[in-house]
């Protein structure tokens, strides 16, 4: 026993170090698992107020870029809401008669205080919490396109997992083809994403557009998230390897709308009857 | 002793305020990434044991992945650093040893052993974090890309700032 508690204190130097270490890679790989409620990340009160002042005072350098991106915003939903009149003057509001489906989704419109897009797992930060509705695992998107998923709340600010996240996948649909598979960032270029498991018979064409599927209910369907800029078949492989230009500049996110799927609970306990837990 | 540890306690939060609204948006060519608060650790006094630097890098890190959005991943590798740096400090020292309670800088030291000090240690560091932040070696040349010109950008901050307080004490 006295040598066993010698032998301890001999090397207190390397098992502290040991601990110490254990402990950080513990931290890491709870940290890492998907939806978590840690508060040590930048939707903790004291990070968050620090990381928004020093955002406020970015943002008066790119006040002229935020003014033209809603200007354009605000012109699109004018003419989207007129067209929607005319529309519906048209049918004269008969085609969706079911109101739950009509309000499927609700839009929370949130401002970005903290944003990276220079490392392998990049996380955003933005001003809306569980005091606005907010919860783990809605979407987000933005007038490009779509945004990531909320990884975590507090009361008045939530993180969301960035597409340019290498661990984020996001079931998605070729719009021309309708053909469905995943998209996953590979860690290298911000300004493109891959496309997987689009089977080899497919025929595809550079600029295809790519949209969200809905297949999770996360994302409402039909949300861009590029196009295809370049695309390969290798000789043997099973899948195309698909590089998709995203349609939103990551390095230029200002405003996000956090989507709320109002069936979402409906949808998840149906199918988790019949599949099993969805993960 | 009581007026250098507050002094070290206020330096504790300079240097992590200073990388968390400053350096984290200063990124250069999107590879180059600055990690300045490894300086904190490398400059405490000399004597210092290892367990209270293990500690003090333990907090350090944890406070600095707060802001990152990485619990964990700072922390492994300034805790690593930490642990390092003393044995390597035993191993290079100068003729006539080290001045008692002088933390090691390029004033007390000179520029060759600063140097040969700082860059093998800092480059552990970089390696580490980056390699765990891509948990693998699939991106290899891209990751050590990354590390290196850290590394370079790095070093040239910290020793931007020593030949400045080096200038004020003369």
């Amino acid at each position: 026993m006295e040598r066993l508690l010698k032998f301890l204190f001999d090397y207190r130097a390397f098992f502290t170090f040991l601990f110490l270490e254990l402990a950080s890679v513990w931290l890491l790989v709870e940290n890492n698992q998907y939806q978590s409620t840690t508060y040590f990340n930048t939707s903790n009160q004291i990070a968050a107020s620090i990381i928004s002042t020093s955002q406020n005072i970015r943002e008066y350098f790119s006040l002229r870029d935020i003014n033209s991106d809603l200007a354009i915003e605000n012109s699109r939903l004018r003419k989207k809401l007129s067209q929607q009149d005319q529309i519906l003057l048209a049918r004269e509001l008969s085609l969706f008669g079911d109101s739950t489906i009509i309000n499927r989704f609700d839009f929370i419109s949130a401002k970005v205080v903290n944003n990276s897009t220079r490392y392998y797992k990049n996380f955003i930060t933005i001003n809306k919490g569980r005091d606005d509705g907010l919860q783990a695992g809605m979407a987000a998107i933005s007038q490009r396109g779509a945004v990531g998923k909320v990884k975590s709340v507090s009361e008045h600010y939530a993180v969301l997992i960035s597409l340019l996240n290498i661990d984020e996948q996001v079931s998605s649909v070729i719009k021309r083809t309708g053909h469905f598979g995943t998209v996953q960032w590979d860690g290298t270029d911000t300004r493109f994403i891959d496309l997987k498991y689009i089977p080899r018979h497919v025929e595809l064409k550079v600029g295809d557009t790519i949209v969200t599927s809905g297949y999770n209910s996360v994302f409402p369907e039909g949300i861009v998230i590029g196009t295809i800029s370049s695309f390969k078949l290798n000789e043997e492989a099973q899948f195309h390897s698909i590089k998709v230009a995203l349609s939103q500049d990551f390095g230029k996110l200002s405003f996000v709308e956090v989507v709320r799927s109002n069936l979402k609970i409906e949808k998840d306990s149906l199918e988790q009857k019949i599949i099993g837990d969805p993960k | 002793m009581i007026r250098g540890g507050i002094l070290q306690i206020v330096l504790f939060f300079v240097y992590l305020i200073l990388q968390v609204v400053l350096l984290k948006n200063l990124v250069l060519f999107n590879t180059s990434f600055c990690f300045l608060y490894v300086a904190f650790i490398l400059l405490l006094p000399v004597e210092m044991s290892n367990l209270l630097l293990m500690l003090i890098a333990f907090l350090l890190g944890i406070s600095v992945d707060i802001f990152y959005n990485s619990l964990g991943l700072h922390t492994i590798a300034l805790v690593l650093l930490a642990y390092l740096r003393n044995y390597w400090l035993a191993t290079i020292t100068p003729q006539g040893g080290y001045d008692i309670g002088t933390p090691p800088t390029l004033a007390a030291n000179g520029l060759q052993w600063f140097l040969v000090y700082t860059l093998p240690l800092v480059f552990v560091h970089h390696l580490v974090l980056f390699f765990v932040e891509a948990s693998g070696f699939t991106l290899f040349w891209y990751t050590m890309l990354k590390a290196v010109s850290s590394l370079l950008f790095t070093m040239a901050v910290m020793l931007l700032l020593q030949y400045l307080s080096l200038d004020r004490r003369r």
